[in-house]
């Protein structure tokens, strides 16, 4: 089965790799490319775990092909913090107690960053139905709601976006 | 709750202060298992039975090899060459690495294959032809203890039948006679199904055999390191693995909550395959594998009466259950204790006869039943109590607050021996429980029941008043496969006054690395943020028997405190010898010792510790350090009052919960905010099997809900807005008045969220529904009472 | 969790990738969002060896009003249906529908091309099209053609779609006015199928439903037109009598397997419930206009 030479930008870096048709998307941010902030949970697309933004877009990794990130701009968990800064969805679950053994975590925080790209003051029930394709088994959802709420009031104050 | 001692700079017990732990994880630097990769590393791939009993003809490998990059495929037959194709369970039963004549439960390991990559060791395992011929499938627990059930355990040579254990306590006569002579009995069939923990990070490891070194390192999903390490210089002993070379390491977990507590086959088969080839391996399991073999918890067939006279004091309980093992005996449960603490079930109540009785059978299932935050079957004996107590006060037509009040143990009766032997340390009932119905308005929802009754509308209200038992626990009654259940820390104090302590426990997101810094600084001074905390890795870690059961704070908690204490009480000679007074001449406060009367002559920690190094007296050893080992006196006994409030659609059956209130009282505190992220997974956990989650089986054994398709976790659309608050009742024994508080509310809240459905639906004439409550057993039930929208 | 190993196109253009599902025949499937193909790769339950992905092509990412129709790009993507202005005011039964297709993760990959095309019952948009009347265009080989969408889903998995065949657009008539519909779905958790879903799209003249189309979800191997429900509400003016029965006649029409979802029973009688309520709904919408 043929290869192709793909080239995919993560969190700013161009990135050339050649890879098998087959190979998933999250599986070329791991294991090809060494970003392992992004993580696997399931199988049948279901907990988000894998979630990264694509084209600023947040989807699920693991259900995306690699070759269909040719040419595409990628961001991971990894590409929040900035010149050693935070992002503010970065300090809302810190401070607001927002992940516990943090697995759901990268993914859950780029979901997160995306809707207030879209959403800046998104109201308790929108930020649940944003976050309801990533799944956390810890943290019963409540104190990830108010990181989020962190975040926006954060933002609004005028931190970095 | 008291201010705290000290103040947010040192951060002791009752700051809310951020975790430590945090800056990897909000930065994707966590370093799981699947994160690890070594030189050499080559990946192992599990071919699964999709029969649930059957014999293995054949397995044949050739097309398989022939796959680029498949390097090996282990079988049973392979092991066996190394006795290694069995091992025990933590129950000491047995159990198969892989099979060498049958399988005995759908998605069991059949065989292995070792690839260069991922890819390739997956299209390896489809390429293994396996044949098989079926075998006549236990499926029902019942009908496997039935005379001229097929025996399940051919391998156990005198087994004529699937019992496998029988275990009761209580006083069978007293209870007899006491609901004999009740004026009231109430009687119940419950099924608690099977559930399964699900973290969000499967099952894994890296077993890495150095050879040059003889040593085997295997990082790996465990919450207790230390007995795998044990069980691991055991069990292969023979094959020249010795304790001394051999390294677990847990790195970071992405959830435990039980599920990684047993030895899977996988981890076995991984750490063979690296001795054999000499390099690293590494296994992480599916989704699919992890829902399909993994331990499973639950799955009691219960029988429960509950006697009482006509004012509602309860008189008598009386249980007899049976329990659904799967193939073998794997519930890594306290050895005493097969049916782990489910003797617990006289609950918050003062019932004065009870007894319980737990008889186990074989089916074809996989092995497990106590992996899902049950604190060793609690949630069961909870689950139990509080439904019947329910179905009392609607035989009794009495309010079940009402009926609860009047039966909780008063809070002057502790320590408190119940009729099933255990002493309770300390609890305030009541007060949990008026605080749930202040904070909820229980008057008043009552009266909108009411009203909305005469329109039709389905509202119900559900309590839980439940008491945990935790802390596993005292070495008189507790171990496992011998290894007595004490747990410990090692704290050592640099010149420079910061510090290191080491515990033998594991987190998997409690926040320890936080939380066993805050009871350094609480008893030492040092900053939180000073005191660096390490668990996981046995070459380092005090021997502890890890993290389950909410036993870390109850346990390696409190060796951290009587550590410190013992650093405190050399700190206070160094002090002494420094200040040039006597040691009785000295006081402590957080972070200094001063003499009395002469508060400005004083020496921090900090300068203590560094004259450890630089200063100490002569005939003294240098050095700040000191470790225990913690034998808890007894169990601990967190408690609380869960108030669930249900609106039903009468068209479709879907519960919606309005409001959750939860009032937990863990005693002493050490993180606030810590304590109720704990408090709201756990809830999330107690909803989920309550209305959403459940693994069945047909009647060939083919699993129901073995993928996230059709295993239902909750999202946050379907997880309420959680209302919670505390009472305290410091625990009396423990060296911080601190009880635990991981498992509480997932034992907690199930029955809540059952009585309520129940109470909806009561004056229908429903008395009891088996959990999960799905919208289909709700309508179906809606329309056989002809109450469901036309 | 890894699919076996195929062959991966992305053509530019339609015709490359027509030509491409011609030469590979069985062995080829269109990609498209790929939030239903490749799942079923990743258990490997689908065989397909090789990969024709027709995301590269462009112009077939659009929602626009023209010549009397609502057109849909086949590769729109779900959130773009959600997100659209135009949809939420003027076609609120398909913001229903986009809304409750899987999770917000999934609908920012699938296409409401690959939602139909897929041909399976439990997606959310066939129903809806059903009840709005819709038509499929199809190219292949042949050129373009246009399809009904009563006469588009054939059986479970099977569609109309000629093996070459690719999806290009989805017309709805422009509804006119006193319209409205509404499309309800049962489900046991977010990201679930359905347990039962109904779409009903319905125009109110003087009080009289003229036109009513009526589409359930997940209950039978194809979605299922309830054509005596709708016969039954036509030319009337609805009370709770008349739509109590319409309900009834387009559970009838269902065919639902049991599953874990639900008894054959339970799932006809949520169709008969769902079905009585997005009618309500959909009048409701439609008296607002």
């Amino acid at each position: 089965m043929a290869t192709h030479t793909i080239t995919v930008t993560v969190n700013g870096t161009a990135h050339e790799a050649n890879v098998d048709s087959r190979l998933l998307l999250v599986h070329l941010l791991r294991d090809v490319l060494r970003l392992t902030g992004t993580h696997i949970g399931c199988d049948t697309t279901h907990c988000g775990a894998c979630t990264v933004l694509l084209d600023g877009e947040p989807v699920k990794s693991c259900t995306v092909l690699a070759v269909q990130a040719d040419g595409s701009q990628i961001m991971t968990v990894e590409g929040l913090e900035r010149n050693g800064t935070l992002h503010p969805v970065q300090e809302g679950f810190w401070q607001e107690h927002g992940l516990q053994c943090g697995y759901c975590t990268p993914g859950m925080m780029m979901t997160s960053y995306a809707l207030l790209q879209r959403v800046p003051r998104p109201t308790e029930q929108e930020i649940r139905q944003a976050i309801s394709g990533n799944l956390c088994r810890c943290t019963g959802y409540l104190n990830i709601v108010k990181a989020i709420q962190y975040a926006a009031a954060k933002q609004a104050e005028g931190g970095a976006s | 709750m008291t201010a705290p001692r000290t103040t947010a700079d040192i951060g002791g017990m009752g700051h809310s202060m951020k975790r430590k732990e945090d800056p990897r994880f909000i930065r994707g630097q966590g370093r799981y298992v699947d994160d690890i990769v070594l030189p050499g590393m080559v990946y192992l791939d599990i071919v699964r039975s999709p029969f649930a009993h059957a014999k293995i003809t054949s397995i044949d490998t050739e097309a398989a090899l022939k796959i680029p990059g498949v390097l090996a495929v282990i079988t049973g037959k392979t092991l066996e060459q190394y006795n290694l194709h069995w091992m025990p369970t933590l129950m000491s039963d047995t159990q198969m690495v892989l099979p060498t004549e049958k399988v005995m439960y759908q998605a069991q390991e059949v065989a292995a294959v070792i690839a260069t990559d991922r890819y390739a060791a997956a299209d390896g395992v489809e390429a293994v032809q396996v044949d098989y011929d079926p075998l006549p499938v236990v499926v029902d627990p019942f009908k496997a203890l039935e005379p001229g059930a097929p025996v399940l355990r051919t391998d156990k040579k005198d087994k004529k039948d699937n019992h496998i254990f029988h275990w009761e306590v209580g006083d069978r006569e007293g209870t007899d006679k006491a609901l004999k002579g009740s004026d009231v009995v109430v009687k119940q069939d419950i099924y608690i199904p099977r559930i399964h923990v699900a973290s969000i990070e499967t099952c894994g490891c890296v077993a890495d055999f150095d050879r040059a070194m003889g040593k085997l390192t295997v990082y790996m999903t465990t919450q207790a390191p230390h007995a795998i390490r044990t069980v691991f210089a055991l069990v292969a002993g023979h094959v020249g693995l010795s304790e001394e070379r051999i390294r677990i390491v847990s790195p970071d977990i992405g959830g435990g909550f039980g599920g990684k507590v047993p030895v899977y086959p996988g981890y076995v088969i991984a750490v063979a395959a690296s001795v054999v080839l000499g390099k690293p391996v590494k296994w992480i399991e599916d989704r699919m594998e992890n829902l399909q073999a993994d331990s499973f918890a639950r799955d009691y067939h219960i029988s429960v009466e509950l006697g009482a006279k006509k004012d509602g004091t309860m008189t008598g309980l009386r249980i007899k259950t049976l329990a659904d093992h799967g193939y073998t005996d794997a519930a890594a449960n306290p050895s005493k204790f097969p049916a782990g603490l489910f003797s617990i079930c006289t609950g918050s109540y003062d019932v004065k006869h009870a007894f319980a009785e737990v008889d186990a059978a074989y089916t074809n299932k996989p092995p497990g039943g106590i992996a899902y935050r049950c604190s060793f079957r609690v949630t069961e004996a909870v689950h139990t109590i509080e439904r019947i107590t329910d179905m009392l006060a609607q035989e009794l037509k009495m309010d079940p607050a009402q009926l609860r009040l009047k039966n909780f143990i008063p809070p002057e009766k502790f320590p408190y021996k119940s009729a099933l032997g255990w002493e309770y340390d300390s609890g305030n009932y009541p007060a949990a429980l008026k605080k749930a119905m202040d904070i909820v308005g229980y008057d008043a929802l009552r009266k909108e029941q009411a009203e909305k009754r005469k329109k039709g509308e389905l509202m119900g209200i559900g309590i839980s008043s439940f008491t945990e038992i935790v802390g596993a626990g005292p070495s008189k009654q507790f171990d496992i496969l011998g290894l007595k259940m004490f747990d410990s820390c090692e704290i050592r104090v640099h010149p420079t006054g910061k510090a290191i302590a080491r515990f033998g426990t594991k987190s998997q997101g409690q926040g320890h690395e936080t939380t066993y810094a805050q009871i350094v600084a609480e008893e030492l001074g040092i900053p939180a943020a000073h005191v660096q905390v390490e668990e996981g890795d046995t070459d380092t870690a005090p021997y502890g028997l890890g993290t389950y059961a909410s036993r870390s704070t109850p346990v390696a908690g409190a060796a951290g405190a009587m550590a410190a204490r013992k650093i405190r009480d050399k700190a206070k000679k160094l002090a002494a010898h420094l200040l040039e007074v006597s040691e009785n001449d000295l006081e402590w406060e957080p972070g200094k010792f001063f003499v009395k009367g002469a508060p400005q002559k004083a020496k921090t920690i900090q300068e203590i510790a560094f004259a450890a190094y630089t200063n100490h007296p002569q005939g003294m050893e240098a050095g700040l350090e000191a470790v225990s080992y913690y034998d808890p006196p007894n169990l601990t006994f967190p408690f609380g009052s869960y108030i669930c409030v249900v609106d039903i659609d009468r068209g479709t059956g879907e519960v919606k919960i309005r409001r959750f209130v939860a009032v937990d009282d863990c005693g002493n505190i050490i993180n606030p905010m810590i304590v109720d992220g704990q408090i709201h997974g756990g809830l999330t956990m107690g909803i989920a099997p309550a209305l959403y989650e459940e693994i069945s089986y047909d009647e060939n054994g083919n699993v129901q809900g073995g993928s996230f398709m059709d295993y239902l976790v909750p999202t946050a659309v379907e997880t309420p807005r959680w209302e919670t608050d505390k009472t305290v009742t410091p625990s009396p024994h423990h060296p911080l008045g601190a009880k635990g508080v991981g498992e509480s509310a997932t034992v907690g809240a199930p029955p809540a969220v059952a009585n309520a459905v129940v109470d909806a639906l009561a004056h229908l004439g429903v008395r009891h529904i088996d959990i999960p409550i799905t919208p289909e057993k709700v309508w179906n039930i809606l329309s056989e009472k002809g109450a469901a929208e036309p | 969790m890894i699919p076996a190993p195929f062959d991966y196109h992305a053509p530019a253009t339609l015709d490359e990738a027509i030509a491409l599902l011609e030469r590979h025949g069985d062995a080829a499937k269109v990609l498209s969002g790929g939030q239903s193909l490749l799942p079923l790769m990743k258990l490997r339950l689908g065989f397909a060896t090789h990969l024709v992905d027709i995301g590269r092509i462009p112009k077939l990412e659009y929602i626009e009003e023209r010549d009397g129709f609502l057109r849909i790009g086949g590769s729109t993507r779900e959130s773009a249906l959600e997100r659209s202005e135009l949809i939420s005011s003027k076609y609120p039964i398909l913001h229903d529908t986009a809304v409750v297709i899987a999770d917000p993760l999934v609908r920012n990959r699938a296409t409401v091309g690959g939602n139909l095309a897929h041909g399976d019952p439990a997606n959310d948009h066939p129903a809806t099209m059903l009840a709005l009347g819709a038509q499929v265009v199809a190219r292949g080989r042949k050129g373009e053609r246009v399809i009904a969408i009563e006469d588009f889903f054939q059986g479970l998995f099977t569609t109309a779609l000629l093996p070459e065949e690719i999806l290009t657009e989805i017309r709805i008539p422009i509804p006119p006015a006193g319209s409205g519909g509404a499309y309800l779905k049962l489900e046991r958790k977010v990201g679930d199928f359905a347990t039962a879903g109904a779409a009903v799209q319905l125009t109110l003249k003087k009080g009289v439903i003229e036109q009513i189309g009526i589409g359930v979800t997940n209950a039978g191997p194809t979605p299922v037109k309830a054509k005596e429900a709708e016969r039954r509400l036509r030319g009337m003016k609805p009370d709770d009598a008349a739509i109590a029965e319409a309900a009834k006649l387009a559970a009838a029409a269902t065919s639902p397997s049991a599953d874990r979802r639900g008894s054959e029973a339970y799932k006809r009688a949520m169709a008969r419930v769902l079905v009585a309520r997005a009618v309500r709904a959909a009048l409701s919408r439609a008296g607002g206009n």
